[in-house]
């Protein structure tokens, strides 16, 4: 099949990269763009390993087809933190051991920053709500919210 | 002070926020890299007639396509030699690897693969208990028969006898990261296997069989998994051996991973059981006897099996003492995936039997099953062993047996259970959860509230830490100081989120006397520690700890002994602490201390080994000691059902767990707040579905429900229990990676108790797992005599 010839920006950088129309946003940042910190979980959109910033939006790029990311402003894991200056977020997830195989993290970090833009004061049913998208298999989930809402504190300049 | 029982954060922690961390998918492969995936079966059992792959082998980017015929008997099994890569005639379940397609990119070999036209003469498939154990389909000749005492005689003069059945669910691991290998072919032949396995010698085993290579020409190497839970104790190897074979049909490098349908359909999953009981008992609940029969679903091969069912016999007693008591297995062949190693390995199994015979008998005594539970308690361990009451483990042969009066009580395998500390960690619980007082506030809720009913329930767990399989118990390390004081840590323990790769860095850190930042942590790797066990039976950081530890210590007795003698000393005087050395007088860095030795031609290097002491275990008689040590725990959960839609939430829960003297009590609260999330979810959301053609229906997140990020207690309050191991583990501490998946089984009491709610006592719930909203609403509306 022939490749279509894909131009976006991923964390602030113009990139270009040919894509198999079937290829899906996900092949297309691990494979050929080698951001391998989003994950395949399932590849059906159930799971939110995969999950990626879409011109503001949050998405499970294992269900957007990486043509459709033509022109596209993208953000990933890879992008979250300033140089060697972590993002709250990141920081929280690391002292509240919220995570443990770390496979579904950079899912839940792109998605809890996503929710943090929206909502900067989330109560814990609204972290819960908007986190139901995440699967994590390891952590049981309990540090995983204490980290959002402490960062979220954090970020509010109230911790 | 030590680095050891610190809560340090996982050692890879930086690296999983930043997406940086390497999983077998994510390691950038050359170009020219082919991808394999595998065409599956769409029947349970038959022949196959016919492969019409004319399609596959023309499919955009195949390179080639294999089939049983083509490579034979290439064996992936773990046990038996019974599960060749790809079926050889006959096939044996639905997702049974058949052919084998060899691609350009992953998706042209997934889409090829789906071309394949089979045809097959049907046979009948096996699918239940009911007709395996009419067909006599079987593993081992018939079923395992343990016995102590008389049980039906003691069964007999109870003065109460209560029999019931209980069916609980299988459970797929679900491991975030699916399977996954890639292999690269070396010169001369030789295969470079990289695999997300929690068993890398079992890998390079496998891969050598198939190639007919000694396994001194396999290499594997394991950094980390996105998640094993026993998944990845034996499941990896058909991806492994596929890669190897195709590496070496093509001499390029390999990789194959399923996607998540493929994952869930070909590999194995927890076994499920059915469990018939019945129990004497006398009038204050004590039981007299008790009589189990296991019936266990083990799928097409023999896999593992055998050691999970035995582990489910030796965890029928759970934490209670049974004088008199029989257990029937039956591990039965099945036209399904083979039922492999998960989180407890039969332990849950076995434990959920007489939890639920607890349970029964509170409710037709009318006890309350805390009590009841603890008048059943294993007797306190005494401070000082005196070995009393051992003579009389051997009662008059003709009498049931009588609880002894006083000293050690056995298991009913024999083994002295004389660290039981089950009856402090109760009273603490039932303190820091308020149980008696939640109990009547339930107790007025369910009075007041004819809708929502809540249940209460506390539970505790004993679990036996060792492999019932002796010789695995053993673990080697390599560990090497660099003339600038930096150390190079490898042992046989695989990481797969659990943080042994942590703790045992701190392990070495604290016997150098230096900073974490010192110690390189280094993937597993079968060239460095040969013969190595699965990570698995929560034994990795028992096992892997003293074997590192002794590999540390000897290289700075080496280092003490160098400095000593040049200072006119004797090596015990040497210190090592804070990333000095003192010694004579002089304070050197411990770099210096290295540069030192190097220059004075001391050996920096040193393997370490480890074999766990005191076990013994003739697992035919099921006599002897099997465990070296049990751990310990216990939870309370309520939840709330809605008796109409048969809903539930978990509201709260209180943990009470036993880790010893913690390696790392951050890292061993993840195992248990995870532990327990996932216990919960096998016995709730959990359910795996066959349909009479045995294809699995649930394949997917979509269908199968994992805990969500709602589904956790609203209030979780997790506490670990201080006390050492009275055994001689490493630093005291206890293994922590299965026991507290058994905490989930508070919440399916817990959900018996809200359903018991619904009805006038008469009638005991005996509630299945998984406890779907279905499986409750039918439970209330038995209680309700059909009204809902
Ligand atoms: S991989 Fe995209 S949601 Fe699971
Ligand atoms: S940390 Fe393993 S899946 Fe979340």
């Amino acid at each position: 099949m022939s490749k279509i010839h894909v131009q976006a920006t991923v964390n602030g950088d113009s990139v270009e990269f040919l894509a198999d129309p079937r290829e899906t946003l996900l092949d297309c940042l691990r494979d050929h763009l080698d951001l391998t910190g989003a994950k395949e979980g399932c590849g059906t959109g159930d799971c939110g390993a995969c999950s990626v910033m879409l011109n503001g939006r949050l998405v499970s790029s294992c269900l957007v087809l990486g043509v459709e990311a033509e022109g596209a402003e993208i953000s990933t894991i890879e992008g979250m933190a300033d140089g060697n200056e972590l993002h709250p977020l990141q920081r929280k997830f690391i002292e509240h051991a919220a995570l443990q195989c770390g496979f579904c993290t950079p899912g839940f970090l792109v998605a809890a920053k996503a929710l943090l833009e929206k909502n900067p004061d989330p109560s814990e049913s609204e972290i819960r709500f908007w986190l139901a998208g995440n699967l994590c298999r390891c952590t049981g989930y309990d540090k995983i919210v204490r980290a959002v809402q402490d960062a979220a504190a954090e970020m509010r300049g109230a911790a | 002070m030590s680095l050891v029982h610190k809560p340090l954060p996982h050692d890879a922690a930086p690296l999983h926020v930043t997406g940086e961390a390497r999983y077998v998918d994510d390691i950038p492969t050359p170009t020219g890299t082919l991808h394999l995936a595998f065409g599956l079966s769409e029947i349970a059992h038959g022949e196959i007639v016919a492969m019409d792959l004319g399609a596959v082998k023309t499919a955009p980017g195949v390179v080639a396509v294999l089939t049983g015929d083509d490579i034979g008997h290439a064996d992936c099994s773990p046990s038996n030699n019974d599960e060749p890569l790809l079926a050889l005639g006959t096939v044996h379940y639905v997702g049974q690897p058949v052919f084998l397609v060899i691609a350009d990119s992953h998706l042209n070999a997934r889409k090829a693969a789906r071309l394949g036209k089979i045809s097959y003469a049907e046979k009948p498939a096996i699918l239940t208990v009911d007709e395996a154990l009419a067909a006599n389909e079987r593993f081992e000749e018939g079923p395992r028969i343990w016995e102590r005492g008389s049980p039906a005689d003691a069964i007999a003069s109870a003065a109460h006898v209560i029999e019931g059945r209980l069916e609980m669910g299988g459970q797929e691991h679900f491991y975030l990261e699916g399977q996954a290998a890639l292999v690269s072919p070396q010169e001369g032949g030789d295969m470079h296997v990289v695999s997300s396995t929690q068993h890398p010698t079992e890998i390079q085993h496998k891969v050598a069989h198939a190639l007919h290579l000694p396994m001194n020409a396999v290499r594997v190497e394991t950094r980390r998994m996105g998640g094993g839970f026993g998944g990845k104790e034996s499941q990896g190897n058909h991806l492994a051996v596929a890669c190897a074979l195709a590496a070496r049909l093509t001499g390029k490098p390999c990789k194959m991973r399923y996607d998540r349908d493929d994952d869930m359909v070909v590999t194995g999953k927890r076994h499920d059981f059915r469990i018939d009981y019945k129990v004497g008992v006398d009038e204050n609940g004590l039981i007299q006897g008790v009589d189990f029969i296991h019936y266990t679903r083990a799928g097409w091969s023999m896999d593992l099996t055998l050691p999970v069912a035995d582990r489910a016999m030796l965890h029928a007693d759970n934490a209670y003492w049974l004088p008199n008591i029989r257990i029937e297995s039956h591990r039965l062949r099945t036209n399904m995936c083979s039922a492999t190693a998960y989180r407890g390995f039969g332990g849950p199994q076995g434990l959920l039997g007489i939890e639920r015979v607890m349970d029964h008998v509170a409710h037709e005594l009318g006890l309350d099953p805390v009590e009841l539970r603890k008048r059943n308690f294993y007797r306190a361990s005494e401070p000082a062993r005196s070995g009393a009451g051992t003579g009389k483990r051997f009662s008059a042969e003709h009498s049931p047996k009588q609880p002894e009066q006083s000293g050690v009580q056995t298991t009913p395998y024999g083994q002295p259970v004389e660290d039981f500390i089950l009856h402090e960690m109760l009273a603490r619980l039932e303190q820091t959860s308020d149980y008696a007082a939640r109990k009547q506030a339930v107790a007025a809720w369910n009075a007041a509230n004819p809708v929502l009913k809540k249940g209460l329930a506390l539970t505790p767990v004993k679990f036996g830490i060792s492999f019932t399989l002796t010789h695995l118990n053993q673990a080697g390390a390599l560990v090497h100081v660099y003339q600038d004081g930096s150390i190079h840590l490898n042992h046989g323990g695989t990481e797969m989120g659990q943080g042994l790769f942590q703790k045992l860095a701190q392990v070495a850190a604290s016997a150098f006397g230096v900073g974490m930042d010192a110690v390189k942590i280094t993937a597993t790797d079968t060239a460095k520690v040969p013969n190595t066990s699965a990570t698995a039976a929560s034994s990795g950081s028992d096992l892997n700890g003293m074997a590192v530890k002794a590999a540390c210590d000897t290289i700075r007795d080496r280092i003490a002994e160098h400095l000593a003698e040049r200072h006119q000393t004797s090596a015990d005087k040497v210190v090592f602490a804070e990333g000095r050395v003192q010694v004579g007088g002089e304070d050197l860095s411990f770099a210096e201390a290295a540069m030192s030795a190097y220059q004075a031609r001391v050996s920096l290097s040193s393997t370490g080994y480890y074999a766990t002491p005191k076990l013994a275990w003739d697992r035919v008689k099921g006599e002897g000691r099997p465990f070296y040590y049990f751990a310990y725990g216990a939870c309370c959960a309520e939840v709330v059902i809605d008796t109409l839609t048969g809903e539930n939430r978990i509201l709260r829960v209180d943990i009470l767990h036993d880790a010893g003297a913690s390696l790392n009590p951050a890292l061993d609260r993840g195992q248990v707040e995870g532990g327990f999330v996932q216990g919960a979810g096998w016995l709730t959301t959990e359910e795996l579905v066959w349909d009479a053609k045995g294809r699995l229906r649930t394949h997917a997140p979509s269908t199968y429900k994992i805990p969500a990020c709602g589904d956790r207690p609203r209030q979780f309050n997790v506490e670990l229990w201080t006390g050492a191991n009275p055994e001689d583990t490493i630093h005291k501490s206890k293994a922590v990676g299965e026991p507290p998946f058994m905490h989930g089984i508070a919440v399916l009491m817990a959900l018996s108790d809200a359903v018991a709610a619904c009805g006038d006592g008469s009638d005991y719930v005996a509630l299945d797992a998984p406890a779907t909203p279905e499986r409750i609403l039918a439970a209330v509306k038995r209680q309700r005599g059909g009204y809902v």
